[in-house]
């Protein structure tokens, strides 16, 4: 046992900024003064501009953060105790102090940047593999109920009842049914599932491991994107401890539950995040849309009964197993129960995952967790729920952070990214992006998403061009209609809502008067 | 007449048998569940807009026109993809969803061409049909936006073309390649806007992995994949229902003309052996019928050293007469005789066998069948009780094991191989009995459960083997023995099997093929349910041929695996009408319905009907014939479609005997390698010239349409009227259905047959009569049609060919898709294209001891002769064998095969042949002289000025 530890994250937005210096800085120091430090590459706590932000127990037994700290600034902090939790220059004392940490409600992120991600241990000692021992307790069919009462609802983006989903496969007839996680995480501004697969893999492990218990299925697949090396590195590493430890394989944490999973990453196409393309994809086909009915419940992998969820979704379901559903579904807000990690980006001055329960205004988020721009200019719109989602400008900041709310405004949130821009944003080109995005994208199955991104970049690019501006708008309204009804996937079907937004609450930036809010005030 | 409009459902038929009710615009329909809106909405006549779906694949989804509204569910779901609900009521025609509708045309014309008028699918595009449709009147994106419009025309191969700027991208051909042929050829490549099909990684058509069976271009909504030929000439005016006249897969086809002109040849979604698929012969290899080959004109000449010289059909036809009349004056009456062809109708064969028995009052009529599956016939006929294969193809689609022995479907029967990859991707598990590594053991998507790599000749022993694990591991179906078989021929032979010396582990040595395999592929066999056994000629032409049949026949007795759907024992008839050149009384032996010579009631039927007295001994059969030929007691033949000369086995034998005859009569489009010893040449015509009925491996009479008028002035049942005629023996029919009357007022299975009834019905399976109105697709059900089944003991023994110090390697000999048998008819298409030489496959390890490398070309040697080839290198062959096409004339594989040959029936074991391969330096001596020879025997004399 080493006399002292410290936590250097190893995060992948922390090794961007730094981490992986700063911890080598640590190691040389140490080595070279001959003490005996443990140095853990614990998940990140989720605050960025915080970041490399480096946690040390104190003598006391305290932790108190650094941060963020500069490989230059490691000799200096050793010399101002940093090993004793001194206060010192970059002190932020105990971090869940801080503000931004403090307001949150943390159920799914509980232990992501406090444990250190592949110690078993560590994982047990923080309450993990608590609720996969109550689903063992409860068995299948009450433990679908279970997730069904806690009102949780896919946290993907759809926001479809993971309960109704589970029913569905747990009431097909016995036979290979298969969990899938959906790891493709592309929205612009959203990094949930990186940092939680990164900073707490055994979560995602129990959360699976509980649906395979819950639903009959043994095997399972996390379906990863291929830009998270660190991610796929932390979930193979737990994988491979978990199943030693007995708790994949067969006979599960010695019941009579088999339940086996792997990693298989992707090729870098977004539109392998829908479900459907991801399950070709997963089959080693082009990932192209299928088209449902038959829906992944009845007909997915090969062709089986699958659940298919994405990680936040089967990350809470631990929490919800090992606290009861009440316990989840007594905070929220009308029928988006529970809490949400908000992932706040852009241009934002204090950026990162803020878990809370639903309710919270866009408002509340952008200006007081968000603390505004990071230029310190006015903000003017916000993207929420990734790059499909809608612009909203601030006179809509009152909206409630809720599904249904969020719908009623034209607006989605999505799997909870909130991109902010400041005054200099430029709105048409925003529309343009959103329509260039979903051509590179697309995966050019069906016709509104394959040409009509297409045509949308091209006549908004008349638009910009001030060139018959009217009609031209009106062709992109109509383009609009018919990707959003006639598109076979969310991604030429959600094209719209940015292009839309931005032209309903921006039309000066298309060379139309002021909106009609703002008009009338 | 008219182009026949087949109607397009737009997504398969639902087999489930519940049914549902919904309403479509304010009408109830009903239909089977897992039915698509769209389809129950054509039952109502009522046709939403389409471009991705059609009835041949399954519901993709992509194009977006077909979208409806349910009531009571949000948005608008595509009709293709979505199936009925009991009770809900659905809009196809809103104003939401004409201008959605309309959206989407405006995106796909965006992006076309605006070719119309010049384009080769003018007036036959969906594409084009849609946008009028939906009402398109305006594209406000304009033109000049991106677009595919310069792309590349993909002209390489023979048949068709592929224009991407006309590709909207649907995938039909694409999933047609993938769940109709099975091949998996074609895909999407690049993403989004730049989505493109591409054959293979972005290869040509000709040499990416494409089998050119057509499926794709059917497929094809615009001009992106259409056929050269519509190119050049048009679009048709008219069709005519047909049958192809290839393998005995018997595929239906619309023959599309213009005028006279045959525009292409599409297969018919209704013909029920093929149900609208095709292969690369039957749907693109007729040009054989136009090639400047093809002769027109009769012709005779004195010595088959002369030249020919074109007379009238009437000089042509007396010649004939007389010659035939007086070699019989000089040498007796059986000292002519007469060759019917399995490319020939039903009706021109019964003609053929007619005049022999009646007008030349012999006996010596005999068939290409002889060469093939004259096994079958006997095999079938002795444990069974009838001469032909029990099932239909349709059967297959209940199979739960596939035993394939002896056969390559993919290259022999395309057609159904690929019915039957399609049921295996869909679970079924295969066994594969084959010397060679064939595409059934592997290919995309397919892999055998078990390849058992036997031996060439040694199917008895390997079937016996079979059996052997199956009565001593008490897998024997009892209860359907002791119901359905001979209970003393069962305990025999059970007794035999049983023997130690049949075990696996003691038949491996024979076979090659490892014991465990044997063991497990038994298994699988009598316990995977439903079990199916398909063979072909690797069966049948060996030494024991008859013995292999026979032994097949006793395992799907043993494991109840006859008389019902899915089971039974399968076949694979080589040529188009070779089952029914057999039913027809093609054998010197027996009548038409397979009754013997000396049967007296039949005979006495016969001669009744005929009015001339009949002879009761059976006749020569073609080896025979030339036996006797060489011998100087049969002098004169008539030779209707075959090429023996080629096709059978030990050529130099062969040619011995026609040299040695006075009048050799071939009838045949081209001058065959037959005719080059032939002293009379009459012009046959081609199928698509005349009115009659071929008969498929399931038994399936169809009718043959006459398309145009014979170019040759007559069809071949006229030409043999005229013969008889000529001879003396008049016989009055003005047309092939008279000829079929006959033959269902004579024959008890064809009872119920006519042109009439088969213009009904589409096609019959016989047997035919009152107790079966409408035909018999699966036979045997309740009994077999000799009462109890008959076990036959089935001891190997090993063929008198065999391989020693001078002839160490084992040839093996087959065919190719794109060629077919002697290749009269591919060779003369752009069918070349894919096999312009038959080479010899030879195994790396063989290759190499020998110093031969890829394309080198070699000696083949065995005992009856020697030719050159060149070698292809190949571990699809195992080591000690090596393989052969027997497609040009130039390779004759039939120097090198013996006159060994089927114990029963004669039939000559082409399969199996000692050979010693060494390198060498071009075509043989032997080879160049019969070059030589063969052009000296076409000359033909110039015309006289008239």
């Amino acid at each position: 046992m080493s006399a002292h530890k410290i936590y250097v994250p190893g995060d992948a937005a922390a090794v961007a900024l730094g981490a992986d210096k700063v911890a080598q800085a640590f190691a040389d120091a140490f080595k070279a003064k001959g003490l005996d430090v443990q140095i853990v590459r614990n998940g990140s706590r989720g605050m960025h501009w915080l970041e490399p932000l480096v946690e040390v127990v104190t003598p006391f037994g305290r932790r108190v953060g650094y941060g963020p700290v500069n490989p230059k600034d490691v000799g200096p902090l050793l010399e101002a105790g940093l090993l004793e939790g001194q206060s010192a220059s970059l002190y932020l004392g105990n971090v869940e102090k801080i503000p931004f940490f403090a307001k949150q409600q943390r159920f799914t992120f509980a232990r992501c940047g406090i444990v250190d991600p592949l110690s078993l241990d560590d994982y047990k000692a923080h309450d993990g593999y608590k609720g996969l021992a109550r689903a063992i307790e409860l068995g299948g069919p009450a433990t679908v109920e279970e997730v069904f009462d806690s009102g949780l609802r896919g946290r993907g983006g759809a926001g479809f009842p993971t309960g109704i989903k589970w029913r569905t496969v747990a009431q097909t007839p016995p036979q290979q049914k298969y969990i899938v996680c959906n790891a493709d995480e592309g929205d612009s501004g959203t990094f949930a599932d990186r940092m939680i697969m990164e900073g707490d893999p055994f979560t995602l492990i129990e959360g699976m491991t509980i649906a395979g218990l819950a639903v009959g299925a043994t095997k399972g697949y996390v379906y990863c994107r291929s830009e998270y090396p660190h991610a796929i590195a932390a979930m193979n590493g737990a994988i491979k401890i978990a199943r030693k430890a007995g708790y994949l394989g067969q006979r599960i944490a010695g019941s009579d539950y088999d339940f086996d999973m792997e990693v298989r990453v992707g090729a870098g196409a977004y539109v392998c995040g829908e479900e459907t393309s991801l399950l070709e994809s997963l089959e080693g086909r082009r990932g192209l849309v299928r088209a449902k009915p038959p829906l992944p419940a009845h007909k997915g992998l090969f062709g089986r009964p699958t659940v298919i969820n994405n990680v936040v979704s089967l990350c809470s379901v631990p929490f919800i197993l090992a606290n009861g559903a009440k316990t989840y579904s007594d905070v929220g807000f009308g029928r988006s129960r529970g809490t949400m990690p908000i992932q706040l980006a852009g241009n934002v001055k204090y950026g990162g995952l803020f878990e809370c329960a639903f309710g919270i205004t866009l408002g509340e988020l952008v200006e007081e967790v968000g603390g505004g721009t990071f230029t310190g200019r006015p903000v003017r719109a916000v993207q929420v729920g990734g790059p499909l989602g809608a612009y909203f400008p601030t006179s809509l900041f009152d909206t409630e952070f809720d599904y249904e709310a969020f719908a009623k405004k034209d607006g989605l949130i999505g799997h909870g990214g909130i991109v902010i821009f400041d005054d200099t944003v430029d709105m048409a080109r925003q529309a343009r992006f959103a329509m260039e995005f979903c051509g590179v994208e697309s995966c050019g199955k069906c016709t509104p998403c394959r040409i009509g991104a297409v045509r949308g970049v091209e006549t908004l690019d008349k638009v910009i061009a001030g060139q018959d501006r009217e009609r031209n708008l009106q062709v992109v309204e109509d383009l609009c209609h018919t990707m959003k009804l006639g598109s076979l996937c969310a991604l030429g079907g959600f094209t719209p809502y940015p292009v839309m937004s931005a032209i309903t609450h921006f039309p000066e930036d298309f060379g139309r008067g002021a909106p009609l809010s703002v008009a009338a005030e | 007449m008219a182009l026949i409009q087949e109607t397009d459902f737009g997504t398969p038929v639902s087999k489930l048998e519940k049914r549902v009710t919904l309403t479509i615009d304010g009408q109830k329909v009903s239909v089977p569940e897992g039915t698509s809106i769209m389809r129950a909405a054509m039952e109502l006549n009522n046709e939403i807009p389409k471009l991705c779906a059609t009835d041949s694949v399954e519901a993709f989804g992509s194009c977006r026109l077909c979208l409806v509204e349910i009531e009571g569910r949000n948005g608008t779901p595509a009709s293709c993809t979505t199936p009925v609900a009991e009770g809900i009521v659905v809009k196809t025609q809103t104003p939401r969803l004409k201008q959605l509708r309309k959206g989407v045309m405006e995106l796909y014309i965006s992006d076309h061409p605006l070719d119309c008028l010049t384009c080769s699918a003018n007036g036959d595009c969906e594409l084009q049909d849609m946008a009028g449709v939906v009402g398109l009147r305006e594209v406000r994106y304009g033109y000049e936006g991106e677009n595919h419009i310069v792309s590349k025309k993909d002209e390489s191969n023979p048949y068709f073309t592929y224009d991407p700027s006309k590709c909207i991208v649907c995938s039909r051909c694409v999933r047609a390649c993938e769940e109709v042929q099975g091949t998996f050829a074609l895909t999407i490549s690049g993403r989004g806007f730049d989505s493109r099909v591409s054959a293979g990684m972005n290869e040509p058509f000709i040499t990416s992995e494409c089998v050119s069976c057509g499926a794709c271009v059917q497929a094809c909504p615009t001009a992106t994949l259409q056929e050269k030929s519509v190119a050049e000439i048009g679009t048709p005016e008219h069709s005519v229902v047909t049958t192809c006249a290839y393998c005995g897969v018997g595929c239906s086809f619309k023959a599309e003309m213009r005028g006279d002109e045959l525009v292409r040849m599409v297969p018919y979604k209704d013909g029920k052996a093929n149900r609208g698929h095709s292969c690369v012969k039957g749907r693109f290899a007729y040009g054989y019928a136009t090639h400047r080959d093809r002769i027109l004109k009769p012709m005779i000449r004195a010595k088959i050293t002369d030249p020919w010289r074109e007379v009238s059909w009437e000089e042509a036809i007396e010649h004939t007469a007389s010659e035939f009349k007086r070699i019989q004056g000089q040498y007796g009456r059986s000292s002519i005789g007469g060759i019917t062809s399995s490319r020939c109708t039903n009706e021109e064969t019964y003609l053929v066998q007619k005049l022999v028995r009646a007008g030349f009052g012999n006996n010596n009529v005999d068939t290409c069948a002889r060469v093939c599956h004259s096994p079958t016939g006997y095999g079938l006929k002795t444990t069974f009780g009838t001469s032909a294969g029990t099932q239909d193809f349709d059967s297959v689609e209940q199979t739960d094991v596939i035993f394939v022995i002896g056969a390559n479907p993919t290259d022999g029967h395309p057609v159904f191989a690929s019915r039957m990859k399609r049921r295996l991707r869909a679970g079924a598990k295969l066994i594969v009995a084959d010397p060679r590594r064939i595409d059934m053991v592997k290919s995309a998507h397919i892999r055998a459960d078990y390849h058992l790599p036997l031996k060439p000749g040694t199917n008895v022993a390997l079937v016996t083997a079979l059996a052997h694990v199956v009565v001593t591991e008490g897998l024997v179906n009892e209860d359907y023995v002791r119901e359905r078989a001979d209970l003393d021929t069962f305990n025999d032979w059970a007794a035999f099997v049983a023997e130690e010396r049949h075990s696996p582990e003691a038949t491996e040595l024979v076979t090659g093929v490892p014991a465990n395999l044997v063991r497990d592929a038994a298994r699988l066999y009598a316990t995977g349910g439903n079990a199916a056994i398909y063979y072909g000629l690797g069966v049948t032409e060996h030494s024991q041929g008859s013995t292999a049949v026979m032994a097949i026949a006793n395992l799907a007795m043993a494991t109840g695996n006859v008389g019902r759907e899915g089971v039974g024992v399968n076949p694979l008839r080589g040529q188009n009408n070779v089952q029914g050149s057999c039913d027809m009384g093609s054998f010197p032996h027996e009548y038409p319905g397979y009754r013997h010579v000396s049967e007296d009631s039949t005979r006495e039927l016969y001669e009744k009907l005929w009015g001339v007295p009949l002879d009761p001994e059976p006749g020569l059969r073609i080896p025979n014939m030339l036996d006797a030929a060489v011998d100087g007691t049969f002098k004169g033949l008539y030779v209707q479609g075959e090429d023996i000369a080629q096709s059978d086995p030990d050529a130099k034998h062969v040619i011995g005997g026609l040299k040695a005859m006075e009048c050799v009569v071939v009838q045949d489009l081209f001058l065959n390698e037959t005719a080059n010893y032939a002293h009379v040449f009459l012009p046959g015509c081609s199928f698509l010239e005349k009115d009659g009925t071929f008969t498929n491996a399931e038994r399936r009479i169809q009718l043959v349409r006459k398309v145009m008028a014979p170019k040759n002035g007559y069809a071949d049942w006229e030409i043999t009227l005229l013969i008889a005629k000529a001879m003396g023996y008049e016989m009055d029919y003005s047309h092939p259905s008279e000829i079929m009357d006959e033959v269902a007022a004579s024959t008890p299975s064809f009872a119920g047959v006519s042109f009439e009834r088969l213009d009904e019905l589409g096609s019959i399976q016989w047997p035919c009569n009152e107790k079966a109105p409408e035909g018999t697709p699966t036979m045997h059900i309740g009994q077999f049609v000799r009462g109890k089944g008959n076990f036959v003991l089935t001891e190997y023994v090993g063929t008198d060919e065999k391989v020693g110090p001078r002839f160490p390697l084992l040839l093996t000999t087959g065919r190719i898709l794109s060629q077919y048998n002697v290749g009269a008819q591919t060779r003369r298409t752009e069918n070349s294209r894919w096999h312009e030489e038959d080479r010899l496959e030879i195994h790396p390890v063989d290759a190499e001891d020998r110093g031969v490398r890829d394309g080198d070309w070699v000696m083949l040697r065995s005992r009856a002769g020697e030719t050159s080839l060149r070698a292809l290198i190949t571990d699809r062959v195992a080591p000690g064998v090596v393989y052969t096409t027997f497609h040009h004339p130039n390779t004759q594989a039939n120097v090198i095969t013996t006159d060994f040959s089927d114990w029963a029936t004669n039939c000559p074991e082409y399969k199996v042949t000692a050979v010693q391969v060494s390198p060498s330096n071009g075509p043989s001596a032997w080879q160049e002289e019969y070059e030589e020879h063969s052009q000296l025997s076409r000359r033909i004399l110039a015309q006289a000025a008239e």
